[in-house]
């Protein structure tokens, strides 16, 4: 028997094990709650200060710091809760389980930071504090999936089944989303095309897309923070009964 | 008599036959409890009242607001009846049984949908002429709108399925489902309710229901998976 | 530096009330993502350690 190749560092597969998981996520947080603060406080007093005002939306232009980060983030975050819904529905992985749930809320207050930071945009761009834009729409709809898979999480008493249940929903989401905003485009444009694509270099000045590309990658990295310490607590709250856990506490 | 219980004797059912058998039995089960049948076209019928009475009378304004009222109004029919999908079944065990038989779930699954939409969506799209005289709809925006109703509702009973599986094991499901599977329900209901502009204003019809025809196509093959799926974490949980 | 005063950050060219209500909100999300958790651990491990002790007093 020829033993199965690993093509992944061993830590990698040591995050299938709750324990290892936490003690792995308790040894990454300071250096990403670090890299989050110097990049968001950069990226902010950049953005604030530094940054050229928009030919024409003048100052209120700086608000495109927060949305389009947040957006971005709401986004990616849905994904990554569908990816880990599937790993944890294929592979019955209790992590991923958990990974998916503490998912939820983070990607749940990003949509609701992108659609209030638009709203508050659109007051002096369009002239009220809501228009029924295409991409505002759409992350309005991706809100009301969130909300949708966290109502099916907390409807459902027992906890494996609340977990297989959501990422089944969350996964008929991930394949809807790219339908909902094809419609939705379809129905109405009004928005200003998207900021950053992966073929194109991005139309404004350096400038303007480096703080923005600064409180992106900031923003990441303070998903990743708040995503491990949720995901810290769910480990104990569902390993209380593991003798690790018990050791940990009275270790306090 | 005592004759040991041999799997191999009974005959094995086909897939067609199954696939009939569950149909009919679908059917005579909701035949038997009219009122259950008939509750969401009555419901359509209310929630059409309520606009005319809520927003104006005016012939203009309401032939305008038509397509759009007459859709929501449809999905909303179709939500309500989503609930009682599969409880009945799930109450009494068969969905059990079901789920524990080596036949395809999927394929009994697509039946029970059907069945769901003949009672519901078809009934629909055959009341949606009556309805679209009382909203002044004009006469050139019906075909468009049976068309689009014929080819939107059963991917809304595929989708409110889905939602259906998933709460079937809850005690309350009826709120949550709506919260599910509404916003799943937007694209038909964008593309339904262009279609029924289109027809209105004599624009071609083939590019909306080509796309209704291709969330159809999509549905019908994504959602007897999930579907079944979901029927599995709901029962064993 | 694109501000000539602070009085003139502040206004933001007269858009100062959407730019600072943004920030603020954006900052009240990103603070309650991180003290929400924080929280929460500190009462989910005072009351696992409750629950340790009441099994250790009586077994």
């Amino acid at each position: 028997m020829v033993e199965k190749k690993k093509w992944l560092p061993r830590w990698f597969y040591q995050l299938a094990s709750p324990r290892w998981c936490y003690q792995i996520c308790g040894k990454l947080l300071p250096g990403f709650a670090v890299a989050a603060l110097i990049l968001l406080l950069g990226g902010i007093v950049w953005a604030l200060l530094f940054a050229p005002a928009d030919y024409q939306q003048g100052n209120s232009f700086r608000i495109i710091y927060l949305h389009v980060p947040s957006a971005i983030l709401a986004q990616s975050c849905y994904m990554m809760m569908a990816v880990a819904g599937a790993i944890g529905l294929i592979w019955k992985m209790k992590v991923a389980d958990m990974v998916a749930k503490s998912c939820a809320p983070i990607g749940a207050t990003m949509a609701v930071l992108a659609l209030l930071t638009g709203a508050i945009w659109g007051k002096p761009t369009w002239g009220s504090w809501w228009v029924w834009d295409a991409r505002l729409t759409s992350m309005l709809i991706l809100l009301f999936l969130y909300l949708g898979v966290m109502a099916l999480n907390s409807a459902i008493e027992s906890e494996s089944t609340a977990a297989q249940a959501s990422a089944v929903l969350s996964l008929v989401g991930l394949v809807n989303i790219p339908i909902i905003k094809y419609s939705v485009d379809w129905w109405n444009t009004l928005h200003q095309p998207a900021t950053f694509t992966l073929t194109e270099r991005p139309a404004m000045p350096a400038e303007m897309w480096v703080p923005l590309l600064m409180m992106v990658v900031g923003f990441y990295c303070f998903f990743a923070v708040s995503l491990m310490l949720r995901l810290r607590n769910e480990i104990l709250r569902r390993e209380r009964r593991a003798g690790w856990v018990r050791d940990l506490l009275l270790s306090k | 008599m005592n004759q040991p219980l041999n799997p191999q004797r009974r005959p094995a059912i086909g897939m067609g036959a199954l696939f009939a058998a569950t149909l009919k039995r679908d059917l005579k089960l909701s035949l038997r409890r009219k009122s259950e049948l008939v509750n969401p076209l009555i419901f359509f019928l209310m929630v059409i009242t309520l606009f005319p009475l809520g927003v104006s009378p005016e012939p203009g304004f309401l032939a305008e607001l038509a397509p759009g009222v007459i859709w929501v109004a449809a999905l909303l029919a179709t939500l309500l009846s989503m609930d009682s999908l599969f409880r009945t079944d799930f109450d009494d065990g068969s969905l059990e049984q079901l789920l524990l038989s080596p036949q395809p779930v999927m394929l009994v699954v697509c039946a029970k949908v059907l069945a769901h939409w003949m009672l519901t969506g078809l009934a629909l799209t055959l009341v949606a002429p009556l309805i679209s005289v009382m909203l002044f709809l004009p006469a050139e925006g019906v075909p468009g709108l049976m068309l689009s109703l014929l080819l939107g509702t059963p991917t809304l009973s595929l989708v409110g399925a889905i939602g259906a599986a998933l709460t079937v094991g809850l005690k309350r499901g009826g709120v949550l489902i709506s919260l599910l599977v509404l916003p799943l329900y937007i694209p038909v209901l964008i593309f339904g309710t262009g279609a029924v502009q289109a027809a209105v204003t004599g624009l071609p019809l083939d590019g909306y229901l080509a796309l209704l025809g291709a969330l159809l196509a999509l549905g019908t093959v994504l959602a007897p998976l999930a579907i079944g799926a979901a029927l599995r974490i709901s029962v064993s949980g | 530096m694109s501000f000539n005063s602070f009085t003139e950050f502040l206004s933001m060219g007269g858009h100062g009330l959407y730019v600072w209500l943004s920030y603020a909100l954006g900052l009240a999300v990103i603070l309650l993502n991180l003290v929400a958790p924080l929280m929460e651990r500190s009462r989910l491990v005072a009351q696992l350690k409750r629950r340790l002790q009441r099994e250790n007093q009586s077994p």
